[in-house]
């Protein structure tokens, strides 16, 4: 016996745990319990780093999450991992859980360890509850004021939930150091402890044996369960860390409270409690929002009691099977009709405030200028502040600063500014070179990778908005004349079919307008108003 | 047979040891990435104006308190910071970052010594800024300075080398 396994016991603990005798049935349907802890285990640490670069008020906390994802080193990665995480662990524990109910393994002497897993069901779900509002954008927002709302609508005890959950009158800083609170302080602590409990539950009457386990000799847990345990969480983690590379995670635009236009969604995992509420009206509501909910938890924690037969072989377990179905069923036409019935909003568009969003601020004239460097294909010759050296300038680093003049005249004639270039001239017109010169007058090394993220659709619609002189009457971002009404904010104002209808005919929808009508293609019109709705006020 | 049970026992830990690795792996580098490596800078500092020249005496160090925007993680912040300066011939002025260089404790000029007194550790710095006694490892920072029409303008400050 070693120094170390003499004074602490830790090497015959270890491999008591991992030699554990288990049924000689055991296989890869029962890997899922510990992918889930694999998986929490995953989410505290992502949480934790989270934690390190962020802060927990409104405002600040969506600030510090945008710094996270367009600055911080891996920042992206980190945030999707515990996103894609949240999402990850409710499937996987609800897969757990349907393995056990199907095989039957929470009858007696399990029942504890059965009742300690539903607990933890619920605990994961008051993760992903709380853990949805802490970005702080309008979906956070919006999903939350909905889920306060409906604990505000429990008989009796609504003003006292409202209350506890600091969702009285409206969600602001006291809901969110509540949730952030019971996100971080109180559910991790808890979750741990009930895991732990489950986990020793588990150990103290072993692995649920299937009938006929009783004549075959047992196994041991180590190797081979190990190793099938190991695969499955090591395809689950792939399957996790390919999410948080390639899918987008959403985050919109900060909280805004007085965004009439929203429409507040819950997470996927919620919406079949979203989409069960709207069949109750009125009074019936508290059906739906608190009855229907509290039964079918109900039901869940009672079910070995309910199932007090004996052990049968899971092919043989009809009705588990069935009640699954149902179950799976219901939970997926409820959420399917939850998607399908959610309104496109018609005049907002998605921008990915996860990037960065300095384009943004750019006047049409120089967002036009980014498209204008796309179609030239200047960058085929050019950096703008990073990438390996090419056979131009580093236009974001040039030595000299340019005038406009300067560079108007360069892009014309390009030998008869800098004697020797190989630079072909640009055949663009002169209005066009300018806003190709306001662009590169605006280019830093600093904002250059910033700028060149601008979105396709954005740049598009600014080309229009600059090829049909928009700017000569309406103002963006302080940019233009104010003949007409500045267009920062369109969005909240009008809706896109108001807009469509306004380019036609002006006067029919703002009698005395001074503004001609416009056509335009389909693929103008869909830049254009995709540009003038992501104008923010 | 024995063999293929050995040789099998052996596969099964392989693969238990090399999974946990690469799953250890794609969690620690990146988070060491995440927590060590500098965030992308937003701005670079531009010249701030720190006070008038027209004070200053010659070899007599003046402390000027100014206001600085400083970038701390996702803000940026307006803060009050000093230089102390010092007008060491008619062409050559410095601005001295105002912290000690061995701990980081605010020093001060004393007028009756001449010299610059760090209180925490006793460490004496001259009025060309060099060590003269105590624990500091390197003579005073110095901020870039130009001067415009009678202000003083400070740059970056540069961490200075340690005098071998």
């Amino acid at each position: 016996m070693s120094w170390l396994d003499h004074r602490t016991g830790i090497e015959t603990a270890v491999r008591n745990f991992l030699y554990e005798e288990i049924p000689a049935s055991s296989g890869w349907h029962q890997v899922f319990g510990s992918i889930a802890a694999f998986l929490f285990l995953v989410q505290a640490f992502t949480g934790a780093l989270l934690a390190f670069n962020y802060a927990p008020t409104p405002g600040d906390a969506y600030n510090s999450l945008r710094y996270i994802l367009t600055e911080v080193t891996g920042g992206h990665l980190i945030r999707g991992l515990h996103h894609w995480g949240a999402s990850m662990l409710i499937v996987v524990v609800v897969l757990h859980m349907t393995q056990v109910f199907l095989y039957g393994a929470y009858k007696k002497p399990r029942e504890a360890t059965w009742m300690a897993g539903v607990i933890l069901l619920l605990l994961t779900m008051a993760f992903g509850l709380t853990g949805y509002l802490l970005p702080w954008d309008n979906r956070a927002y919006w999903g939350s004021v909905v889920a306060t709302q409906i604990a505000a609508h429990v008989p009796f005890a609504g003003p006292y939930l409202s209350r506890l959950l600091g969702g009285e009158g409206a969600i602001g800083v006291v809901t969110f150091a509540r949730f952030y609170g019971l996100h971080v302080l109180l559910l991790p602590p808890a979750t741990g402890i009930l895991i732990a409990t489950h986990i020793y539950l588990v150990r103290k009457h072993g692995v649920a044996p299937a009938p006929g386990d009783e004549v075959q000799p047992k196994k041991k847990f180590y190797p081979q369960q190990a190793f099938k345990d190991t695969v499955a969480i090591f395809a689950a983690f792939v399957i996790l860390f390919v999410m948080a590379v390639a899918v987008r995670v959403p985050l919109e635009r900060l909280a805004d409270p007085t965004d009439t236009a929203y429409i507040p969604r819950p997470d996927w995992y919620f919406l079949f409690l979203f989409q069960t509420l709207k069949f109750f009206d009125g009074p019936l509501e508290i059906v739906g929002s608190v009855a229907l909910p509290g039964l079918a938890v109900l039901a869940l924690f009672l079910v070995p009691f309910i199932d007090r037969g004996r052990v049968m072989r899971v092919t043989r377990r009809f009705t588990a099977f069935g009640v699954a179905a149902l179950a799976l069923l219901g939970w997926a036409g409820l959420t399917v009709t939850a998607i399908a019935t959610t309104p496109k909003p018609d005049n907002t568009v998605a921008i990915d405030y996860g990037a960065p969003t300095d384009w943004i601020g750019l006047s049409p004239q120089e967002l036009a200028g980014i498209g204008y460097f796309r179609k030239e294909n200047c960058a085929s010759c050019h950096t703008t502040g990073s990438g390996k050296p090419r056979i131009g300038p580093d236009l974001a680093n040039l030595p000299i600063k340019k005038s406009a003049a300067w560079m108007i005249d360069h892009f014309k004639h390009p030998a008869a500014m800098v004697p020797g270039t190989s630079m072909p001239p640009i055949l663009l017109s002169d209005a066009q070179l300018n806003a190709l010169a306001a662009f590169l007058l605006k280019l830093t090394p600093q904002n250059a990778a910033a700028l060149s993220s601008a979105p396709d659709f954005a740049v598009e619609g600014a080309l229009v908005y600059q090829s049909k002189g928009c700017g000569s009457c309406h103002q963006v971002n302080g940019i233009g004349m104010t003949v007409g009404p500045p267009l920062n904010g369109l969005a909240r104002r009008r809706a896109r079919a108001w807009v469509i209808k306004h380019f036609a005919d002006p006067q029919a929808l703002s009698p005395g307008s001074i503004m001609p009508p416009y056509r335009f293609t389909p693929r103008e019109m869909d830049a254009l108003l995709g540009y003038l709705f992501t104008l923010q006020d | 047979m024995p063999s293929t049970d050995v040789s099998r026992r052996q596969f099964y830990t392989a693969a238990i040891y090399g999974l946990w690795s690469l799953i250890a792996a794609a969690l620690s580098i990146p988070a060491a990435a995440y927590l060590l490596f500098p965030p992308r800078l937003r701005k670079a500092p531009g010249w701030v104006e720190a006070g008038d020249i027209s004070a200053l005496e010659p070899r007599v160090p003046m402390e000027m308190v100014f206001r600085q925007n400083r970038v701390d993680g996702w803000k940026v912040l307006s803060e009050r910071t000093g230089a102390w300066v010092v007008k060491l011939s008619a062409s050559e002025i410095v601005a001295y970052g105002p912290q000690c260089t061995h701990l980081g404790c605010a020093y001060h000029w004393d007028e009756n010594r001449d010299y610059f007194l760090c209180p925490c550790h006793n460490s004496v710095f001259s009025i060309d800024g060099a060590v003269v006694s105590g624990p500091a490892p390197r003579p005073l920072d110095r901020y870039e300075t130009k001067v415009d029409g009678g202000k003083l303008l400070l740059g970056p400050l540069h961490p200075s080398k340690a005098a071998s």
